[in-house]
C-alpha cells in the first residue's frame, strides 16, 4: 500500500452565507434591483445572489462617503482613526477561519493558502497601517499633505479579502474614505469584511461597499464625487480607466498586469530553486499578478532543472480547495478557465512542448492541470501575454546578460526573480533587471513593510510601505 | 563498480566530486520542510502512517546504565509492542552498544523476534574520537556477537577540517568489515556539521563510500534529526538514485518523540524522495519514547480516546 492522504476537509460550519446581498452603503446594507449570482469554481454550487450596482448606487455610495468625511472622520485625530483599524485587525484575526473558508469557498484557492496567506496578510496590513495612522508626518511625506478625500477602489478576484485590506487600510489610515467594489466573481469577503466594519463601530459611511461587474466599476472611475481611484486588476482595463480620467483632477494608481521572469544561473540552490519556480507559478493557480511565469533558465542546467521541476510537480496535489492537503485549486471562473485553455493551446500551435503530470480533476467546477511549457522562444504568445493560470513558459540563456536581456524583454515590469548562490551575481541582476519587485532566492513575498507596484504596463504608484501611504495624501513634499 | 564508477578513491576527485555539488538555501530548504509539515494524515492514512512508522522503528537504549535485564525487556517489546494486540508489527530493529548485542541477539531469538536484526553502534560512539585500530575492533566485535546493522559515527573533527578523504577512508573500511554481514549506517551528527551544505556533503560522501544508510545523529546532541536535515537527506538518497542506481536508507534520529513528529517524516519522505522509500528497508526511525506514543494513538484510533499511559508497557 502507499500512503494515500485521506481527505481532510476544513469544516464549512464556521461561515453562514446568506441568500442575497444588498450594497453596504452608509453603514447599512441597501437591497440591490438587479442581481447576479457567485459561485464556487471548484463545484459551480451557486452561493449566493449579489447586487449589481447601478447609477443610484454608486451616488449613494460616494454621497455617504462624502458625508462620512465631513461629518466624522475629518474631524478625527490621526490616534483615533488608529484605533478603528487596530480593531479591524484584531477581528480579522478573531474570524480568520470564517474568512479563510469563505474565501476558499467563493475563490477557489487552497485552503491552506487563505488559512495561512491571505488572511494574516490582510490583518497585518491593517495592523501596519494602523501604526502609521498618528506618525503621517514622520513618514517622509512631509507635514502639508492630507487626503484625497472620497477614494474608489476595484479590486480583482485573485486576492479578494487580501486586496481589500491593500486599498482600505491605507486609505483609512491616512483619512480617506472609501467606496470599494469587490470583484464581480468574488464579493463575499468583502461583504462580511462589512460586517468585521460594523462590529469595529466604525463611523457609518468611512466604507461603503457597493458589488457588481465591470459597468459598476467604470461608474465609480467617472463619478464627480471620487478625488481618488485606485484599481488593481488587468493592463487592459487599466488603460481605459487612465483613458477616463485624463484631463480630471482625480489622482490614480494602478496596479496591473505582468509577465514575470525567474531567472535562474547555473550557480543556483537547484532543490531550492526548483521550489521556487513552484511556488512562483503554482500559488494561487498562477493567479498572481506577480506569477513567476516565465522561467528563465540557463542552458547548462536547463534539462536537469526540468527533469526535477517536473517530478517535484508530479507531487503537486489538486483538488478540493477546502482539504488542507491540497496545494492547487480551482480556477476562479469559467472564463478565465477559458482564456487559459485559449493561451496554452496557443502554445502548442506555436511548437512549444506541453507537459503535465496526471492528475485526476474532479468532474464538475474549472480545474486545469498545472503545465509547463518548454522549448519557448520571445516571440510566442506564451512567452508575451499573461496568462493568469498555472501555466509556465520555460526559456534558456546562455550568458547571463542574455538571461537579463529576456526577463526584461516584455511590456510588463511587476516582479522578476533572481536564483543563484553567488551574492555579486543577485547584486549585479538586482540592478539590471525592471521589476517593480524583484527576489533573490525566493518569490511572492510579501508584506505590508515592502512598497509593491510595476514598471511600464505593469502600473503606476505603489501600494504598502510608505510609499503606499503617499498615494493616497497629496500635497506629499518628500522632505 | 567501485565507489559507484564516480570518485576514484583518491583525495582530489572526492574533493571534486564534493565541491560541485549544488548548495542548499537554507531559507528555502526551511521553508520546504515547514510547508510539508502543514499536511493533515487523517483517518485511514493515519493508520496507515502509525503501523508503517511502528515497523520503521530502530527501538534504541544507548545508556551508560544500560544491563542485561533493561536490554532483555527492550527486545520483548521490539518483538511485541503492544501485547495485548498482537495485529500491532514488529519494530525495524533493537540498537544497543557493542557488548549488549549477543544479550540481545540471543534474547530475541529466544522470544520470536528472530527476524529483528540487532543494531550496534560503532567506531567509538558517540564522539568517534578513537584510533582507527579501536574502530575495527569495535565494529568487529559487534559483527561477531552477531549484529546485523552496524551505526557508525563519522569523524566530525576530520569532516570539519576539510580532511574528507581520511572520513571516507574509515567509512570503506568499515564498510569492508560489515561485508555482507551487517548493514552499514552512517552517522553524521548532524547537530555538529550545522550547515545544511555540510549535511548534503555528508550524505554524499558516505554513500559514495558505500553507506547503506545515512543517519543524522547519536541522539546525544541537540538538534538532531530537524525536518529540513531530514529534507536535504532525502534529495541526497533520491538524487543519488538517478546517478548510480542504488537506493540508499534514510535514518533520521533523536527527537522525534511522538506520532505528529514520525508521520512528518513519512510525509517528507513521500513527497521528497518518494514512496518506494517508505519501506523499513530504507527508511528507519531512531527512538525510544515514540513507540509508546505510536501505541496510544493507534489505541485511540480504535476506542476513539486517550487511554491512560498504564495501558502502554514502560518496556
Amino acid at each position: 500500500m502507499t500512503f494515500e492522504y485521506a481527505p481532510a476537509p476544513e469544516s464549512r460550519a464556521s461561515v453562514s452565507i446568506k441568500p442575497k446581498y444588498g450594497h453596504y452603503i452608509g453603514g447599512k446594507f441597501v437591497a440591490g434591483e438587479k442581481h447576479f449570482p457567485t459561485i464556487n469554481p471548484a463545484t459551480e454550487e451557486v452561493l449566493s445572489s449579489i447586487s449589481l450596482g447601478g447609477k443610484k448606487d454608486v451616488d449613494a455610495a460616494v454621497k455617504a462617503a462624502k458625508k462620512a468625511l465631513d461629518l466624522h472622520w475629518s474631524k478625527l485625530s490621526g490616534r483615533e482613526r488608529g484605533k478603528y483599524l487596530f480593531r479591524i485587525a484584531r477581528i480579522l484575526q478573531e474570524r480568520a477561519r470564517e474568512f479563510a473558508v469563505l474565501e476558499s469557498l467563493d475563490n477557489g484557492k487552497p485552503i491552506r493558502e487563505s488559512r495561512d496567506v491571505d488572511v494574516p496578510l490582510a490583518a497585518a496590513h491593517f495592523f501596519y497601517h494602523a501604526g502609521w495612522a498618528d506618525k503621517l508626518e514622520f513618514a517622509g511625506v512631509g507635514t502639508k499633505a492630507k487626503p484625497h478625500g472620497v477614494v474608489g477602489q476595484i479590486i480583482p478576484w485573485n486576492f479578494p479579502l487580501l486586496m481589500l485590506a491593500w486599498k482600505v487600510a491605507p486609505a483609512l489610515a491616512t483619512g480617506n474614505t472609501v467606496v470599494l467594489k469587490p470583484a464581480e466573481t468574488t464579493p463575499l469577503t468583502a461583504l462580511l469584511f462589512a460586517e468585521v466594519c460594523e462590529q469595529a463601530g466604525l463611523p457609518a459611511g468611512v466604507v461603503n461597499i457597493v458589488t457588481g461587474d465591470g459597468s459598476t466599476g467604470a461608474l465609480i472611475v467617472n463619478h464627480p464625487g471620487i478625488n481618488k481611484i485606485a484599481f488593481t486588476g488587468s493592463t487592459e482595463v487599466g488603460k481605459i480607466i487612465a483613458e477616463s480620467v485624463a484631463g480630471t483632477s482625480k489622482s490614480v494608481t494602478l496596479e496591473l498586469g505582468g509577465k514575470a521572469a525567474n531567472v535562474v544561473f547555473e550557480d543556483a540552490a537547484i532543490d531550492e530553486s526548483v521550489e521556487g519556480i513552484v511556488n512562483g507559478i503554482f500559488f494561487n493557480q498562477g493567479h498572481v499578478c506577480c506569477a513567476g511565469s516565465r522561467l528563465v533558465i540557463q542552458e547548462s542546467i536547463s534539462d536537469e532543472f526540468i527533469k526535477k521541476l517536473q517530478k517535484r510537480m508530479e507531487k503537486i496535489r489538486v483538488g478540493d480547495p477546502l482539504d488542507k492537503n491540497t496545494d492547487l485549486g480551482a480556477i476562479n471562473s469559467r472564463a478565465q478557465l477559458e482564456k487559459i485553455k485559449e493561451l496554452a493551446l496557443a502554445g502548442d500551435a506555436e511548437g512549444a512542448e506541453r507537459w503535465s503530470p496526471e492528475c485526476s480533476m474532479p468532474n464538475k467546477g474549472f480545474w486545469f492541470a498545472p503545465t509547463i511549457f518548454t522549448g519557448v522562444t520571445q516571440s510566442h504568445r506564451i512567452a508575451r501575454e499573461e496568462i493568469f493560470g498555472p501555466v509556465l513558459s520555460v526559456l534558456t540563456f546562455r550568458t547571463p546578460q542574455e538571461g537579463i536581456d529576456k526577463a526584461n524583454n516584455t511590456p510588463f515590469g511587476l516582479s522578476a526573480g533572481i536564483w543563484s548562490e553567488k551574492g555579486s551575481k543577485i547584486l549585479w541582476a538586482s540592478q539590471k533587471l525592471k521589476a517593480g519587485v524583484i527576489w533573490a532566492n525566493t518569490f511572492n513575498k510579501f508584506d505590508p513593510t515592502s512598497p509593491f507596484g510595476g514598471y511600464k504596463e505593469s502600473g503606476w504608484g505603489r501600494e504598502g510601505g510608505r510609499h503606499g501611504l503617499a498615494a493616497y495624501l497629496k500635497g506629499v513634499t518628500h522632505e | 563498480m567501485k565507489y559507484y564508477g564516480l570518485v576514484d578513491g583518491s583525495d582530489a576527485s572526492l574533493k571534486s566530486f564534493l565541491n560541485k555539488l549544488p548548495g542548499v538555501d537554507a531559507v528555502g530548504a526551511d521553508a520546504r520542510a515547514a510547508m510539508l509539515a502543514t499536511r493533515s494524515i487523517k483517518t485511514t492514512s493515519k493508520r496507515w502512517a502509525i503501523d508503517t512508522a511502528i515497523t520503521m522503528v530502530d527501538l534504541t537504549t544507548l545508556e551508560g546504565a544500560d544491563t542485561e535485564g533493561k536490554v532483555q525487556a527492550l527486545c520483548a517489546k521490539a518483538v511485541r509492542p503492544d501485547p495485548t494486540d498482537l495485529s500491532v508489527p514488529s519494530v525495524g530493529a533493537v540498537c544497543v552498544y557493542n557488548d549488549m548485542v549477543s544479550v540481545a541477539r540471543k534474547h530475541l531469538d529466544s522470544i520470536g523476534g528472530a527476524h529483528i536484526p540487532v543494531a550496534a553502534v560503532s567506531t567509538a560512539f558517540p564522539s568517534g574520537r578513537a584510533s582507527m585500530k579501536v574502530k575495527i575492533q569495535d565494529t568487529q566485535d559487534a559483527i561477531d556477537a552477531g549484529a546485523g546493522e552496524i551505526d557508525m559515527v563519522i569523524d566530525r573533527g576530520a569532516f570539519l577540517s576539510g580532511n574528507y578523504i581520511e572520513v571516507f577512508n574509515e567509512i570503506v573500511a568499515i564498510k569492508e568489515i560489515c561485508g555482507d554481514k551487517a548493514h552499514l549506517k552512517v552517522i553524521f551528527e548532524t547537530g555538529e556539521l550545522v550547515t545544511y551544505d555540510n549535511v548534503r556533503k555528508a550524505s554524499y560522501l558516505a554513500m559514495l563510500a558505500g553507506a547503506d544508510f545515512i543517519k543524522t545523529s547519536t541522539g546525544k546532541i541537540a538538534p538532531a534529526a530537524t525536518p529540513p536535515v531530514v529534507l536535504v537527506m532525502l534529495e541526497a538518497v533520491r538524487d543519488f538514485y538517478e546517478m548510480a542506481g542504488v537506493r540508499i536508507g534514510v535514518k533520521p534520529a533523536g527527537g522525534i518523540r511522538n506520532t505528529k513528529d514520525a508521520i512528518k517524516q513519512l510525509v517528507l519522505v513521500n513527497e521528497t524522495a518518494g514512496p518506494e522509500w517508505l519501506t523499513p528497508s530504507l527508511f528507519r526511525i531512531g527512538a525510544s519514547a515514540l513507540l509508546n506514543d505510536l501505541l496510544m494513538q493507534r489505541m485511540k484510533m480504535d476506542d476513539g480516546y486517550y487511554a491512560s499511559p498504564q495501558y502502554v508497557t514502560i518496556d
